[in-house]
């Protein structure tokens, strides 16, 4: 065990975690950090804003499925951070934020840019550690990628006090921790899953409502082998966007709020609904008390405060949903036949809503409509390309037109809603995966947020794509005021807007603004191609609203699918 | 070791007390991170106590709670999230032992009144543990039931200070934590 400083275990301890990024920005109070960052492997990703730190870490654990991390100072840099870690938390993404603290004999003296960061992030992370003597750094780093990764992931927070950090220590990296009030459940109870079994076999019209867990745990293959294997129509959350091929005969897309008309339609009708680390959140479901009345709901879950939370269920089985989803399928027997009658009827059933909702919402007439642009991002883009969006009616277009293909290519600010979340997260996930594209489909006011990010996906050469549907307008918030303020606009007109080609030439990025949908097709095809970060402006209708739409406090019967 | 799971099969869902014994890491933050819990899920505590258990990195909480099956259920759970947290029993007014101690002292200028309040304590087998020419100040122990009764009978002498710890609780018989 050689000796070293506790900002030097921090960084070899965090090799032997494999960590390949570490996105951050740094200060007085972890300029110890960054100096053993000299003599590291791990590649450092200067950062603009700390707030995209965290989002890049995030973007970057929902590709690789492994937790990313994010260096700040104290005080104003670890606060930056929150939003970020608080996105992360919302959308139970594992991400290891280090912060540097004022020295130990400073705590709690108001010092120059102390903020107890612990208290801050108390509700936002899923543990936090303050190494009191260097010692502890290494097994603390041990621990908290366990903690973030584990169970039902999220941000674990460390925070390191200057002098800790120069202390001298010796380097002792446990191989294997056990952390004693912590035991995230893995394997389910079989007999649970014996129950949830007889309901799904025994029901006439099912449903599958997948969602993020499903991404989480990396249950793709296996979801879809229980919706082949029983023909069972799978609607997703808008967080499991992406769990099951939106191409695939059975799928119906996103349900809630801007969900597929379908999609909330079929889901009142079935008789027996199978949620699949879903969390019944207020925007998928609508109304607690009309959701799945009077049939049976199914709920898998790793984490069991979620069973019964916001929905009383039958039967609740909770585990990690890929091992639980693997032994429900040996569980059903070889020679099962789905009742043929009765699932042909619900199959066309589904094929009739579809057919009518397809027939009756109309698209705006402009060249240019959110909705024809994410239908030719579709076809440009390949198969595995990855796509994030920022928040509001551009992330709602997403959720509704844009078609995932490859499960867990698809990723949002569902949970918090951050806007400005998108693009620095596409660079992590750029990151993740340096070999397809990454496009973050954004509203102009969001990537206002975060727009510096540029700079990042520039100079660290992690190119992405904005695909920006500009409407000058915080347009989700305009179109609740056309809706519920009688056109009482609010606060929602983006004057003085920057040109956003002008910006990211500035930055060093490639731009183009597109009126016609043929240009738009030659600057995705360009984009695609060439490895160079672009922005691509696309100028649409300041009115075009996002339907069907529930609004809120009413249930998916109340859907209203167009102006 | 596994946490308990929890252990309620009432199924009525009307509001009671409850108390939750708590075993948790003895270390700096935790008692913020659960009353933090509380506050930010919109939980509410009636009274909570801690103290050093029979191994020294361990505390026992004691937290009462009036709620229904169902919020204390969403509770226990959330609890468990907590990494701090090791165990969390559920314990009710049958299964536990469960004492509150507090100190009342009373206006008591007059010595018949004196008198009066001392035979009360006795029969509440309290203890006098100041007494001025102005105020008695009595010690009860018991649980807080008693002590709201107690606290009734001599309102009328005027209660001048109350101060109350909050329930302190462990199960009965050979119940083994399993620590
Ligand atoms: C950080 C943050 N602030 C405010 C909001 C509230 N909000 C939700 S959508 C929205 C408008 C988004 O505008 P834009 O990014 O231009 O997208 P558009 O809706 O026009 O597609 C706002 C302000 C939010 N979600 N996040």
């Amino acid at each position: 065990m050689s000796e070293m400083s506790g900002a030097a275990a921090l960084m070899a301890a965090l090799e032997k975690e494999k960590v390949e990024y570490i996105f951050g920005l740094p200060g007085g109070a972890n300029l110890p950090i960054y100096d053993a960052l000299v003599d590291s492997k791990i590649r450092h990703i200067l950062v603009r804003h700390e707030q995209s730190a965290a989002h890049m870490a995030d973007g970057y654990a929902r590709i690789k499925r492994k937790a990313g991390v994010c260096f700040a100072t104290s005080g104003p840099g670890a606060t930056n951070l929150v939003t970020g870690i608080a996105t992360a938390y919302a959308d139970s993404s594992p991400i290891i934020a280090v912060t540097g603290q004022v020295a130990l004999p400073m705590i709690g003296k108001d010092a120059f840019q102390e903020t107890d960061i612990i208290g801050v992030t108390n509700p936002c992370t899923k543990y936090a550690f303050q190494p009191r003597i260097a010692s502890e750094i290494p097994e603390m780093v041990k621990k908290s990628f366990y903690i973030a990764e584990s169970g039902r992931p999220g941000p674990v927070l460390i925070d390191i006090p200057k002098d800790v950090q120069q202390q001298v220590t010796k380097m002792d990296f446990p191989e294997y921790i056990k952390v004693r009030g912590y035991n995230p459940i893995v394997d389910a109870d079989l007999s649970e899953i014996n129950k949830a079994c007889e309901m799904i076999l025994k029901a006439e019209k099912p449903m599958i409502m997948a969602g993020g867990g499903v991404i989480l745990s990396g249950a793709f293959s296996e979801l879809q082998t229980l919706a082949e294997l029983l023909s069972i129509p799978v609607v997703t959350t808008f967080k499991g966007k992406g769990a099951f091929p939106e191409n695939h005969p059975l799928a119906l897309g996103p349900i809630g709020m801007h969900g597929h008309a379908e999609a909330n339609k079929m889901v009142q009708e079935a008789d027996c609904i199978l949620a699949i680390g879903a969390r019944f959140s207020d925007r998928t479901v609508g109304r607690f008390d009309e959701f799945g009345k009077d049939i049976n709901v199914i709920h898998f879950d790793v984490d069991p405060a979620e069973i019964g939370k916001n929905k009383s269920v039958n039967a609740a089985v909770i585990g990690d949903v890929k091992s639980s989803l693997r032994t429900l399928i040996k569980l059903i027997p070889k020679n099962f036949r789905t009742n043929e009658e009765i699932s042909k009827l619900w199959l066309s059933r589904k094929r009739e809503i579809v057919n009518y909702y397809e027939e009756s919402i109309k698209d705006y007439s402009r060249e240019i409509t959110a909705k024809k642009a994410l239908k030719k991002l579709r076809e440009i883009l390949p198969a595995d390309g990855i796509v994030t969006t920022e928040v509001g009616q551009c992330q709602m277009w997403a959720s509704l037109h844009f078609d995932v293909i490859s499960p867990g290519t698809f990723f949002s600010s569902t949970g918090l809603g951050t806007m400005g979340f998108g693009f620095p997260a596409s660079i992590g996930a750029k990151a993740a995966r340096t070999d397809v594209p990454v496009v973050d489909i954004a509203g102009d006011g969001s990537f206002n947020m975060t727009e510096n990010s540029l700079a990042v996906s520039v100079l660290e050469e992690l190119p992405v794509i904005v695909f920006l549907l500009n409407n000058q307008m915080l347009g989700m918030v305009a179109q609740w005021q056309r809706t519920f303020y009688n056109r009482r606009y609010s606060g929602v007109h983006q004057k003085n807007c920057p040109d956003y080609c002008k910006l990211a030439e500035s930055y060093g990025a490639q731009a183009h603004r597109v009126s016609s949908m043929d240009e738009l097709d030659k600057a995705l095809k360009v984009a695609v191609k060439s490895n160079i970060a672009t922005v691509i402006d696309i100028p649409i209708d300041p009115d075009e609203d996002v339907y069907p739409f529930v609004a809120p406090g009413t249930g998916l019967k109340d859907m209203i699918i167009g102006a | 070791m596994q946490k308990n799971k929890n252990t309620i099969f009432d199924e009525d869902n009307e509001n009671k007390m409850y108390i939750l014994s708590v075993i948790v890491e003895n270390k700096p933050g935790v008692l913020f991170r659960i009353t933090n819990l509380f506050r930010s899920r919109n939980f509410n505590i009636e009274s909570i106590t801690v103290g050093i258990t029979e191994k020294p990195d361990l505390s026992r909480m004691t937290i009462t709670t009036v709620s229904d099956v169902k919020t204390l259920e969403q509770l226990v759970k959330q609890l468990q999230k907590l990494i701090d947290i090791i165990q969390i029993n559920v314990l009710n007014k049958e299964n536990a032992v469960y004492r509150e101690l507090a100190l009342i002292k009373m206006n008591a200028k007059d010595p018949t009144t004196r008198i009066e309040i001392a035979n009360f304590a006795t029969i509440y087998r309290g203890n006098i543990m100041d007494i001025s020419n102005e105020t008695i100040t009595v010690e009860i122990i018991g649980t807080p039931d008693k002590i709201d009764a107690f606290k009734n009978l001599v309102s009328n002498y005027g209660i001048i200070q109350v101060a109350r710890t909050g329930v302190s609780a462990l199960p009965r018989g050979a119940v083994n934590d399993d620590l």
